[in-house]
């Protein structure tokens, strides 16, 4: 009988210990903890481009997330990209006229949408639209852009 | 010349089929012979131990060094991208989606599946398994069926805590060791694993592995000649077998699961 009690002990001790490991993968490793869908309000943003956005990129005001983005749609009549922004509901105080952009965390990072609000005192509610928005910097673009730049200054300095 | 040889090919492509056929039903006997365990919980504690709590400090250890090395291999890789704050990403995507499942159930084959094989094996030889037909106990019901439940409920506890474990070990050696940060090592974590695509699938992973393994294991076992070659040579034919399935079923089982992203 001893011999019996131990082993249900160790078998439960075994159970425990896995469905501790279970727990620790789905609170401390996954994003469960985080961030949950149902209680939050969606609102929409135009983008002449929307980059390298992806579907549950992040949404942050001042640095701080505060949603993500649940879907990227191409709008076949104006060319934009129709971006929706899940935001949690407990920041539903974003007033009318908060500009959207789109920003790369660090040099080569993911690509996120920051908020940044304005003055008005109306607020956004659930589809809303947000009507400033200001796209990606690409990346590719830019370098073009740069080495274009310096290369006809190089031209102009040799004419003089 | 040509007719014997087409005359073995079709032995074996027979004697392959009439297997995987006697497997299926064994299959379907150990499925039904589940229903009469749940009554009997005593029968699934006691294989529960011998299955799970006897692999538990194999997979906790190699957990511990898989993850271990990952963190150090990963550090290596990522600095020279000037990207080691993501390796806490790279641990514990590759440990909660391949390695923990996969590893967890190559181990798993190699501890407990072998055991299993050469249990009901020699049970075999020594006509214990008839003896209980005669005395009408269903060595199926009595014997199987609760080491196969074993194997499905003890096979995901396992691979959660190879993970669980690795993820710790990758940090203690990134963030002790090697100097990542450890606040941006969990947050990228947090930020990059997602709950259903990630973990749940690994779980679901660790299940259909569990599932194969213990089933190749018994039927061996119970399908093996009751010699001690025969004995022998279905214990190896366990391993092999259970590295197989588990390693194409693991191709098969990614493409489905994380093919669209």
């Amino acid at each position: 009988m001893q011999h019996t009690n131990t082993q249900d002990t160790l078998v439960g001790l075994f159970v425990a210990a896995g469905i501790a490991g279970l727990f620790f993968l789905s609170m401390q490793v996954s994003n469960l903890s985080s961030f949950t869908e149902h209680d939050s309000y969606t609102i929409t943003a135009r983008f002449e481009n929307s980059g390298g956005l992806k579907v549950k990129s992040p949404v942050s005001a001042a640095g701080v997330k505060i949603g993500q983005v649940t879907g990227i749609r191409f709008d076949p009549k104006t060319y934009q990209s129709v971006v929706s922004l899940s935001i949690d509901v407990q920041y539903n105080n974003l007033p009318e006229d908060t500009t959207a952009s789109i920003f790369t965390a660090g040099l080569l990072g993911e690509q996120y949408v920051s908020l940044e609000p304005g003055g008005s005192d109306d607020y956004l509610k659930n589809g809303g639209n947000i009507e400033i928005t200001q796209s990606a910097i690409i990346l590719e673009k830019a370098i073009g852009q740069f080495l274009f730049k310096s290369a006809e200054e190089k031209a102009e300095g040799k004419k003089k | 010349m040509m007719i014997k040889f087409l005359q073995l090919l079709g032995k074996s492509t027979r004697a392959s089929f009439t297997k995987l056929g006697r497997a299926s039903f064994f299959l379907i006997q150990i499925v039904s012979g589940i229903a009469s365990v749940l009554p009997r919980p005593r029968l699934l504690l006691k294989q529960m131990y011998s299955v799970g709590v006897l692999s538990f400090l194999i997979i906790t250890i190699s957990g511990l060094f898989v993850g271990m090395v990952l963190g150090l291999q990963g550090y290596y890789t990522l600095s020279d991208f000037g990207a080691e704050e993501t390796l806490g990403v790279m641990v514990a995507a590759s440990l909660v989606r391949e390695l923990g499942p996969v590893v967890s159930a190559l181990l798993f084959a190699g501890r407990a599946g072998s055991a299993l094989t050469a249990e009901i094996g020699l049970m075999k030889a020594t006509e214990q398994l008839s003896g209980m037909e005669m005395m009408a106990v269903d060595p199926i019901k009595r014997i199987i069926s609760p080491r196969f439940l074993a194997g499905l409920l003890s096979m995901p506890l396992l691979a959660a805590l190879f993970s669980a474990v690795g993820i710790i070990g990758g940090q203690l050696v990134g963030s002790g060791l090697l100097g990542v940060d450890e606040g941006a090592y969990w947050s990228q974590m947090q930020a990059n694993i997602d709950f259903q695509d990630d973990i749940i699938n690994g779980v679901l992973k660790s299940l259909v592995f569990g599932f194969v393994t213990s089933w190749i294991a018994l039927f061996e076992g119970y399908d093996s000649i009751p010699t001690s070659e025969g004995v022998s040579r279905a214990t190896t034919r366990t391993v092999v077998n259970s590295a197989f399935s588990i390693l194409g079923l693991d191709f098969i089982l990614t493409a489905l699961m994380f093919g669209d992203d």
